[in-house]
């Protein structure tokens, strides 16, 4: 036994290795198929041994023959034994083997998750790495959850090299698992600062991959990465660090101005043209980010340019076409700096290289203008014509198509001329974009009015030359697509054909069947208006013989698309067919049809916005996935839908015809006879209608059918007809037209919408008056952009879309693998399964305070975890998920009953829970903005000023970011107070403005407070708050709103001097959110500060006044904004500026409104106030009655009825939410509020305002 | 991302091909013979990019590629990735080939593909850029060669000498070497 296997392994010495199997290939190149099947069948031999080597042997041979192009998944068994040898070098051979072949439908894949999880743990770092480079290729969601926490580890590792390649697969299993990236991300951020560079490479580069998917999650590190930016000198890194950055400024102008000097100090010392390349990319990112037109980035957009001409100059391709592609990018946002550079542009147009080609083909885009837009489209169409591959011939043509036509074709003066063009690019053989084609000749002939005459020739034309376009290989690449828009085109507007028959010949060739069948069903359609026109035109003149002949002649060809195989032809084609019969009976009568026919296509179609039908508002109250009837029970029902399908149609607003409506008249007995008989005879002529009486009629029928087929003399036409199609010198007329015509220079009139030329840069004459039409969009709809994401469905990214800054929970944690008791491992998986299904169906809230009680509840269970983590790798082994399954069903069972309990417990740790799990959001931005103001703005003493009580408590910004992710408990009750602290700033001198405030007092004596309880003395308010104050002046600010203005805020602030100097020239400006905008008086400017219409002689006082937009009112919002002005005195002027932050709560948009009690009481019964909260605030030593005065005057709500310690408020904010809110004292010093409003936000937020009032005071 | 990473030579045989994203093996070599017909039909003072294949994805993706002697490197890449970066690291792969293989050329390639996957894998893992560093990619490189050597010790002794005796045949085919140009270094 033992010889036998000695022999064997002596044996196998003389198989072929993988070099002998590559030679083997090449000596036999004839008969290479054949050798390689005897080389596989060895394989399989080979594989059948036991030995190891012999195994790894045969994979390795594998491997080769799967580059080859052979599949070699029957082998994945066997390679995953080769995986598994514990010698280095087989493993390494099973781990490439599988990488090349193995992918996530392997299904072996699940019987590797312990030998990958032994290697890459192994103490052999070797073949840790190799384990770990062949995961990387082939992670599965499964092999991603069950090794996550692996890796985790593993990115903790001694050996850099270890750490390295954790760090880079870790972004491989966030793509499959994507839980795994909150609980792992704060490691990973750490890696950033590795000592190792490799591992700090590794971070960079998955952190980016990660940001440029989801940049906004990433923000907050931008201080981190400017620091590695500022210090690192890895090339690599740097580059991973400047893309990135270009991917985060646009969500943040703020840190592209910070930005601007470091990259622009790069760009000069940089040797590394990758580098340089970079830099300039992301400058150029940075300056869109911003405003344009600033005098100080100018320089930076020259700089770019210079360089990038220096690029597009030299002579390495590669510096040049990256050269042109940067070049692209400023483009879109300063197109007057490339323009300069336009020749060394164009001239790279003749470029021998095709990627240098196409790239200045992107750039034509912004050169073209009126003048030389025939010019260069001409150059381009010569380009066309030279062009090799269709591939950029394609390209050229959808240029051309796009140049032509942007800004609603705003560079084009003769529409003649263009209308020539899109028919000439018709001829260019095997192009794809015959659809584009097609919809810009339909969108030229409908929009532009003018042009439909000349249109419609060039499209008759079109379709009587139709050899070219029908044919099997122009429907492969779709040309034919044009004939659709010809067909068409010529139909519609048929009153515009010189030669109506002779179009309507072409268009019932036999050919055309040959077409798609939506473009013969388009055929047929407008077959019928042709004849209709023709009616129109012979009818009058009494020219019976030749309607006859042309109703014959339809009615002769018209049965072939009767049989068409396409349902939506062979209908259509019917329909007429009967219609041409009734008409035909009509005639013989002697009677005049052709007003009636007319009358089917009467009125024109409106060209309508491709986006219209989307933007229509659903009407209120309807729900359009609601059954409009009972669901179907019998098929009886399809009349009805068909119905109402229409009606929704007509609703939507699709292409309506404006018709004339034309009375049903009832058929009299004659007309139902006849009627009768043309159905027998239709149904005789049907094949498809079997009725044997008729039998020999029938074939009759059919066989005249056939000769008239025949009979169509469809060569001679062809023949008959000369090529009239334009062909170059056509448009060139049209460019010599247009120069001649520059000589008689005419003011030529404009179009009336949709269009602006701008008469003092291009003096051209149009060559007729030009009514471009706009596009119909439904009322009230714009044409703005759906900001839809654009990534692919399918895109793993889209699920790694997490927010990084809140602090982990007990969702976030990468799952321990475990042995699976199969009966455990069900319930978990149903207990999962539950709660999903829970937080599926009830809202947020819901889920809050499930996490909540879960925090309690496992608070223990997690230190528990955590310290066996650490421990030893066997106690790994411990069910820890199942303890987790088993705290969560209680949990569940336990939120149930509180929930019906009571109402108020239940709300109060709903409001509790809710407000702790939205402070978290805030640190991380302010830190974000702290360091960007900080950069911004750093002469400003007030910015700091103002943000000094904050942050002499806490540790600075980035520490406070770990400190944040492992301690959250304590870090939230830091914030909180912190909150408290900076409210308090705010209101420290408040009563100082009391003579201020009679306005509001008066208001507040209107009230009921101060009659329920006139025993108690209210101390005076204000409503006025610090806006921001330093040496020179002090800024007070108070929000006012009215009812009848529901999107307007003002904010009236009072400037007071407080020196003894003049201050003039004060200009307020904000920095807009999307939300809350400033009403700038001159709209161009965006980014424009207001002045402020007083000076401020010393020790004065005035008020200004500012007016924001609000779009919700259902957040609280805060601004930043600076007040600059100029300090006088006699030494000078000196120009200053103050920082300051605008608070806009939700309680600024509440005016008080009265409220009777039973109006009260039907309001809190009925059901529109759908949301509740409620919440308990404690330790309030003041009276109730203050309490209430305080919450009635800041609140701006107003009373409604007080019983002792009980309270009703009510109030109703500028756009229309009422909010009720019930006040009480407890005993134990806290006050408990209950809230009900139209809007959970506004009131979670009512409430939040409603706890600074009482707290602060 | 890299997508691919391709290497074939003037007549299109592969010698090399890592995908980063799955393909089935007739679409992999429907793209090595796309790659190839796009990339070969370029003059050699063209520039280096040009964008990628309609089959291996779209518009983000670029081909980065040089050509040395009778052999094209090609790289697929995203947009995340620097142009000018992977033309280095095209680069640095060839120049550890011509280290490991002193004075590399294409018969190196054709007879130790594992080889060179196995270089190929401390430059890139996963389609991500794992080190640029040659030193540092050398010396893991020469580590695991040690490893291999160790392992084999006297068990492989009748592999190698089968191995020499066949070797001895060995069919002289007159490839150029890859000659290394000198390009302006990256660092």
């Amino acid at each position: 036994m033992a010889l036998k296997k000695v022999k064997g392994s002596l044996e196998r010495v003389f198989d072929k290795n993988l070099q002998d199997l590559v030679r083997g290939i090449r000596n036999n190149k004839d008969s290479e198929a054949k050798y390689i099947a005897s080389c596989i069948d060895d394989i399989k031999q080979e594989l059948r041994q036991e030995n190891i080597a012999v195994k790894a042997n045969a994979v390795a041979k594998l491997y080769y023959l799967e580059m080859l192009g052979y599949d070699i998944s029957w082998a994945a068994f066997n390679i995953i034994e080769v995986m598994s040898s514990s010698k280095f070098t087989f493993k390494r051979i099973g781990y490439l083997a599988a990488s090349q072949s193995f992918h996530e439908g392997t299904d072996v894949l699940m019987l590797t998750t312990n030998m990958i999880r032994k290697d890459i743990n192994s103490t052999n770092q070797y073949d840790a790495s190799v384990a770990m480079n062949g995961l990387a290729c082939f992670t599965s969601p499964d092999l991603a959850r069950d090794l996550a926490n692996d890796l985790m580890s593993l990115m903790a590792s001694t050996k850099p090299y270890i750490r390295k390649k954790a760090v880079l697969l870790m972004y491989k299993i966030f793509l499959k698992f994507p839980e795994a990236l909150r609980p792992a991300f704060p490691r990973l951020k750490d890696k950033l600062e590795d000592p190792d560079p490799g591992v700090q490479s590794a971070a960079v580069n998955v952190i980016c991959e990660l940001a440029r998917k989801n940049p906004k999650n990433y923000l907050s590190l931008a201080p981190l990465f400017f620091k590695l930016m500022t210090s690192s000198t890895n090339n690599w890194m740097l580059i991973k660090i400047i893309k990135l950055f270009g991917a985060l400024t646009p969500l943040e102008p703020r840190l592209g101005k910070k930005l601007l000097e470091p990259l622009t100090n790069l760009i000069h010392s940089t040797s590394a043209m990758s580098l340089l390349y970079e830099c300039i990319n992301t400058v150029i990112s940075v300056l869109i980010s911003l405003s344009s037109g600033m005098p100080d980035h100018s320089a930076s957009i020259q700089l770019c340019v210079q360089k990038l001409c220096i690029l597009i100059e030299d002579t390495d391709q590669n510096l040049k076409y990256l050269g042109l592609l940067a070049m692209g990018k400023i483009l879109k946002t300063h197109p007057k700096s490339v323009q300069s550079h336009k020749d060394l542009i164009l001239d790279c147009l003749d470029d021998k290289d095709e990627s240098i080609r196409l790239r200045a083909l992107d750039l034509l885009y912004g050169m073209v203008s009126k003048k030389n837009l025939m010019e260069i489209v001409k150059k381009l169409m010569i380009h066309v014509d030279r062009a090799e591959g269709s591939q950029y011939r394609d390209e050229l043509l959808a240029k051309i198509i796009q140049i032509c036509s942007q800004n609603n074709y705003q560079y084009i003066i003769n529409f003649e001329w263009y209308v020539s063009i899109l028919v000439e690019l018709t001829k260019i053989e095997g192009t794809k974009h015959g659809h584009l084609i097609a919809s810009q000749m339909l969108d030229v002939a409908i929009r532009v009015k003018a042009i439909r005459a000349f249109a419609v020739q060039q499209m008759a034309k079109l379709l009587e030359n139709t050899s070219l376009l029908v044919g099997s290989a122009a429907q492969l690449n779709g040309i034919c697509e044009v004939l659709y828009a010809a067909a068409w085109i010529v139909g519609e507007f048929s009153d515009f054909l010189l030669e109506p028959r002779s179009t309507l010949e072409a268009m019932l060739r036999q050919r055309v069947t040959s077409l798609p069948g939506h473009i013969q069903s388009i055929y047929v359609h407008n077959i019928i208006k042709l004849y209709s026109a023709i009616l129109m035109k012979l009818e009058p003149d009494g020219e019976k013989e030749q309607i006859t002949e042309v109703t014959q002649l339809i009615s002769e060809k018209l049965p072939v698309f009767a049989e068409s195989a396409n349902l939506e032809v062979q209908e259509r084609a019917c329909c007429i067919l009967q219609m041409l019969k009734y008409i035909n009976k009509l005639q013989e009568k002697d009677v005049g049809v052709a007003e009636e026919v007319a009358a089917l296509f009467a009125g024109e179609l409106n060209p309508v916005a491709p986006k219209a039908q989307k933007k229509v508002p659903v009407p209120e109250g309807l729900d359009l996935d609601k059954w409009i009837n009972e669901p179907p029970s019998e098929s009886s029902d399809d009349e009805v839908t068909i119905d109402t399908m229409f009606v929704h149609d007509a609703h939507r607003g699709t292409s309506l015809r404006v018709s004339h409506k034309t009375k049903y008249e009832e058929p009299n007995e004659d007309e139902l006879r006849r009627r009768r008989d043309v159905r027998r005879e239709e149904q005789a002529s049907n094949p498809h209608y079997l009725k044997d009486s008729r039998k020999k009629k029938l074939k009759d029928l059919a066989a005249e059918n056939d000769v008239t087929v025949d009979g169509i003399p469809v060569a001679k036409i062809d023949l008959n007809v000369p090529l009239h199609v334009p062909g170059f010198n056509v448009t060139d007329e049209y460019m010599k037209k247009s120069k001649t015509s520059k000589k008689h220079r005419k003011k030529h009139k404009k179009g009336k919408r949709g269009r602006h030329i701008s008469e003092s840069s291009d003096d051209i004459k149009v060559a007729h008056t030009v009514d471009i039409v706009g596009e119909e969009m439904p009322e009230g709809a714009t044409f703005s952009d759906d900001d839809e994401d654009d990534r692919a469905l399918d895109d793993p990214h889209r699920a790694l879309d997490i927010d990084l800054d809140r602090p982990l929970d007990d969702h976030d944690k990468i799952p321990i693998r475990e042995h699976r008791v199969v009966a455990a491992g069900l319930k978990m998986e149903t207990g999962q399964e539950a709660t999903e299904i829970a937080e599926g169906e009830k809202p947020k809230k819901k889920h809050h305070h499930h996490r909540k009680e879960k925090e309690h509840k496992e608070k223990k269970s997690k230190k528990d975890k955590k310290h066996k983590k650490k421990s030893a790798e066997a106690v790994e082994e411990t069910p820890a998920t199942n303890e987790e399954a088993v705290d969560l069903m209680p949990g569940m069972e336990e939120a149930e009953p509180t929930r019906t309990n009571g109402q108020i417990t239940d709300a109060v740790t709903q409001a509790n829970t809710a407000g702790a799990e939205a402070k978290p959001e805030e640190p991380a931005k302010d830190d974000l903005s702290f360091w960007l103001s900080k950069a911004s703005d750093e002469p400003s003493v007030a910015t700091v000023v103002e943000d000094a009580p904050a942050d002499t408590s806490e540790p600075p910004p980035e520490e406070k970011h770990k400190k944040h992710h492992k301690k959250e408990k304590k870090a939230k009750k830091e914030k909180k107070e912190k909150k408290k602290r900076s409210h308090k700033g705010h209101h420290g001198d408040e009563e100082r403005l009391e003579e201020e405030e009679t306005g509001r007092t008066e208001q507040m004596e209107n009230g009921t407070v101060q009659e329920s309880a006139p025993e108690v003395v209210i101390p005076p308010m204000s409503s006025y708050r610090l806006l921001a104050e330093n040496n020179s002046i002090k800024m007070m600010y108070e929000t006012r709103v009215e009812l009848k203005t529901q999107n307007q805020v003002v904010v009236s602030v009072i400037f007071s001097n407080l020196t003894s100097s003049h201050l003039k020239s004060l200009d307020f400006n904000v920095l807009d959110s999307l939300n809350t905008r400033l009403i700038r008086v001159d709209l161009t400017s965006q980014h424009e500060g207001v002045k402020v219409p007083f000076q401020l002689p010393p020790g004065m006082t005035n008020e200004g006044q500012f007016a924001f937009t609000v779009k919700s009112i259902t957040m609280a919002q805060k601004l930043r904004g600076t007040l600059t002005y100029m300090l006088k005195d006699d030494a000078g002027s000196t120009s200053e500026k103050i920082d300051f932050k605008v608070h806009l709560p939700v309680s600024a948009y509440f005016v008080p409104k009265q409220c009777s009690s039973a109006e009260y009481a039907e309001l809190l019964s009925g059901g529109d106030l759908s949301s509740k909260q409620s919440m308990t605030i404690p330790n309030i030593e003041m009276d109730f009655s203050i309490v209430l005065a305080r919450v009635h005057f800041f609140g701006h709500l107003s009373l409604v009825e007080r019983v002792d310690t009980t309270a009703s408020l009510y109030g109703q904010s500028i756009q229309g939410h009422q909010v009720c809110l019930l006040l009480k004292a407890l005993p134990n010093k806290s006050i408990s509020v209950d809230g009900k409003s139209s809007d959970s936000s506004l009131l979670s937020s009512l409430l939040d305002d409603v706890k600074t009032f009482l707290t602060e005071a | 991302m890299i997508k691919a990473i391709l290497v074939f030579n003037n007549h299109g045989k592969p010698r090399l091909s890592k995908f980063y994203t799955h393909f089935n093996e007739d679409m992999q070599q429907q793209i090595i013979r796309e790659t190839f017909h796009l990339v070969s039909k370029r003059d050699d003072n063209v520039c280096n990019f040009l964008e990628g294949g309609t089959l291996i994805g779209g518009s983000d993706f670029k081909l980065v590629y040089r050509h040395y002697a009778t052999l094209y490197f090609v790289f697929c890449v995203d947009s995340s990735e620097s142009e000018l970066g992977i033309l280095d690291l095209i680069q640095v792969f060839v120049e550890t080939l011509d280290k490991c293989f002193e004075n590399v050329c294409e018969l190196d390639l054709i007879f130790h593909v594992d080889k060179v996957h196995n270089i190929l894998s401390e430059l890139v893992m996963g389609g991500m850029v794992l080190e640029t560093n040659m030193t540092e990619i050398m010396t893991r490189i020469e580590e695991q060669n040690k490893l291999e050597k160790q392992e084999a010790g006297l068990s492989a002794a009748p592999a190698r000498a089968a191995a020499a005796v066949k070797n001895m045949n060995l069919p002289t085919i007159p490839t150029p070497n890859i000659n290394l140009p000198n390009l302006p270094s990256f660092k």
